[in-house]
């Protein structure tokens, strides 16, 4: 034992001015700016909460007091509930590595179901109500199927669908705005999530946004702690590999889209407390600004990478700087320039960012 | 191979029923109807109004509708399709008033006769009758009102607008520019807004003509000028989502003055309701049905209709209010809801 010790202390010795790191990999020129693309690679949301915050810094020095008012910041968060909403359903999809154009177009025949069924219809508010939502799901259900079983691509499928169910809008509309003052008198159930929380030095919450919150979280949830969410990212990132692993990536876009679908209900309800009225007109461009939330908010188009807080994140950044352009007295064609600007820098990142991987 | 041959009876079965409804469409006169967009309901109304009359008429109605405003493509499709079908004539709003013309020329000289509704064509000679509203009169109405109704107050007013659009498509620089007109501002350009000075405007802000947009331009708006008491709006359904800014801010206890344009039913109602002060309600289906006479009559007996000097039949355009004020002239509410449109 003891000459084994000794004569392994010797070969030691013998490696005396030696180099002895073991193998490794080159870790060449890991200065500051690739330090920089390390990290935001393992906090992909880092960016659009620098932006957020610099942001809200510009536009309180721009815009002043009437900016920084907490009833201002929190009528922002007001602003960009419904695409917040929106967004969450539409980065579920984007995970996937799939686009959902129709989402807007579910909110809004979702919404119009509610209140027709409830105002002009007369049906209970708690058959028209969850109706509604079942509206919702099935338009998303055929999506999914269309994408998964049929396997065409989503973004011809979901193209096709907005026609679809944009045209149901109208024909179950009848093109008529089912009006505030008779949603109140009716089902003034539809309205509730437009009633306000007092939270203290003027801000005022809508429940839709608590509602909202409430769906990021459980989403956030399942994204992270459930086999399911851990699914959609896997078959976002490699499709092929999730299959091999024995994921059933067919049941798992079924699933995502259904959920989108039923998410983008819950907007529709939100719609309905924000404006009082189930309207064919609204949401007309909603589908784009979900999609401007989740790229600004840094999931990647590209599947498998991003999260609900960047989308929320990204959606609040567009209400931000809207809000704060036009208080800063600017005409609203600079609201738009801005916000197309940023949709360029946060795709150009997030392909800076994947060079780290590829 | 089952499931092959069940879908070519099918196939076979739709073709016989297109055969025989071609068929059957070949027995009355065709009448064409292009209209801007299916989403708005300015245009939807106008179609059912036109089918109706089609309908009384007994003549066939095709109908066509651009994919979005401004959608010029398919409106030139469309009249190519009713040229090859025979047609008789057709009625349409331009999506783009200059561009349309060339293939309008090709229409007439093939025979069919064309008539511009709503929007008028540039020049307006390239069509056979125009039938159109006013929306600078429609505008200058309200702008009249809201003046007459704050009296003395007018030369303090703090005016929100609640526009269409960035672009200013001629429907929102017209009501818009109307509207300042009749209030007493000077427009500079009338052709343009966002160019004048007057301190009483807080400022513009874009809706797209829908109550979400409204709501969050009001917003907006009541942040930069906490003391607003004047909103104007580009529609009924702009103004419903302003009136609900209004009341998350507590102020919807009629300090501040809200005017419209278009007399749609709700946005009637909701100046039944005390929601809007006061709207400038137009006529769409008489608009069509107009025009869907016109171009039978021309199908039966070769006449056309006289234009007067203005170049276009103006289908009117009434002030709608409950409140009405001294030398502006006004049509009550249960009057406006009889002659509403949806």
């Amino acid at each position: 034992m003891s000459d084994d010790a000794s004569g392994s202390s010797l070969a030691e010795k013998g490696l005396q001015g030696q180099d002895q790191t073991v193998a490794s990999f080159e870790e060449q020129g890991r200065n500051g700016i690739r330090r920089v693309q390390h990290f935001l690679h393992e906090y992909p949301t880092a960016i659009p909460f620098l932006v957020l915050v610099f942001g809200v810094l510009v536009f309180a020095g721009v815009a002043g007091h009437r900016f920084y008012a907490p009833f201002n910041l929190s009528l922002v968060l007001q602003q960009v509930t419904i695409i917040a909403t929106l967004g969450i359903a539409e980065t579920l999809v984007i995970l996937t590595a799939g686009i959902d154009l129709s989402v807007g177009a579910i909110m809004i025949l979702s919404s119009i179901v509610m209140g027709r069924f409830a105002v002009v219809y007369g049906v209970p508010i708690a058959i028209a109500f969850p109706l509604g939502l079942l509206t919702g799901i099935v338009c998303g259900l055929i999506n999914g199927l269309l994408v998964a079983v049929v396997k065409l691509p989503s973004f011809i499928v979901t193209l096709g669908t907005w026609s679809v169910y944009g045209a149901l809008v109208i024909y179950v509309s009848d093109s008529e705005t089912v009006r505030s003052q008779d949603i109140q008198n009716i089902a003034p159930m539809l309205q509730w999530t437009g009633n306000i929380i007092k939270i203290g030095g003027g801000a005022v919450i809508t429940l839709g946004a608590v509602l909202m919150i409430a769906v990021a979280l459980a989403i956030w949830y399942l994204l992270n702690w459930t086999a399911f969410g851990r699914h959609i990212y896997a078959a976002g990132d490699d499709p092929e590999s999730a299959r091999l692993a024995g994921i059933n990536t067919r049941n798992t876009l079924i699933g995502v889209y259904t959920l989108a679908g039923f998410i983008c209900a819950l907007a529709g309800w939100i719609i309905i407390g924000r404006i009082g009225a189930a309207s064919p007109l609204a949401g007309q461009d909603a589908n784009l600004d979900a999609i401007t939330a989740v790229v600004i908010g840094g999931t990647s188009l590209f599947g498998g990478r991003g999260s609900i807080l960047g989308t929320i994140l990204g959606a609040l950044i567009v209400g931000v700087f809207r809000n704060g352009l036009a208080l800063a007295g600017l005409d609203s064609l600079w609201q738009e320039f801005t916000v197309g600007i940023l949709i360029i820098v946060a795709v150009t990142i997030d392909q800076w960012i994947r060079k780290i991987s590829a | 191979m089952k499931k092959w041959k069940l879908a070519g009876t099918f196939m076979a079965g739709m073709a016989v029923v297109g055969i025989a409804s071609i068929t059957s469409a070949y027995a009355a006169d065709i009448i064409g109807l292009i209209t801007k967009t299916e989403g708005n309901p300015y245009f939807v109304k106008m179609r059912q109004g036109a089918q109706a009359e089609a309908q009384k008429l007994g003549i066939t109605l095709k109908s066509y509708a651009g994919k979005f405003d401004g959608d010029n493509d398919s409106q030139v499709a469309a009249i190519e399709d009713l040229i090859a079908q025979g047609a008789k004539g057709f009625a349409i709003v331009p999506s783009d008033s200059s561009a349309i013309v060339p293939t309008i020329e090709k229409a007439r000289k093939a025979g069919l006769m064309v008539i511009d509704l709503d929007t008028p064509t540039d020049p307006i000679t390239a069509v056979d009758a125009t039938y159109a509203t006013d929306n600078r009169k429609a505008g200058l109405l309200i702008g009249e009102w809201a003046k007459g109704t704050l009296g003395d107050k007018a030369k303090d007013a703090k005016i929100a607008f609640l526009d269409l659009a960035t672009n200013q498509p001629t429907v929102d620089y017209l009501r818009d520019q109307g509207f300042m007109q009749g209030f007493g501002i000077d427009v500079k350009d009338p052709n343009k807004y966002g160019d004048e000075t007057d301190p009483r405007i807080c400022g513009h802000e874009m809706t797209g003509g829908a109550e979400d947009g409204g709501r969050t331009a009001m917003e907006t708006l009541l942040q930069k000028c906490p003391d607003i008491n004047v909103m104007y709006n580009i529609n009924e359904p702009a103004a419903a989502g302003g009136y609900e800014a209004l009341k998350a801010a507590g102020k919807d206890d009629g300090s501040v003055l809200v005017v419209a344009i278009d007399g749609g039913c709700p946005g009637v109602k909701n100046v039944q309701a005390g929601i809007i002060g006061a709207t400038s309600q137009q006529y769409p289906l008489k608009m069509a049905v107009d025009a869907l006479d016109a171009i039978e009559q021309y199908a039966k007996t070769g006449q056309k209709p006289t234009m007067p000097a203005s170049g276009f039949i103006d289908t009117g355009a009434q002030l709608v209010t409950d409140k009405p004020v001294s030398g502006v002239p006004s049509i009550s509410t249960a009057e406006g809801l009889k002659l509403c449109w949806g």
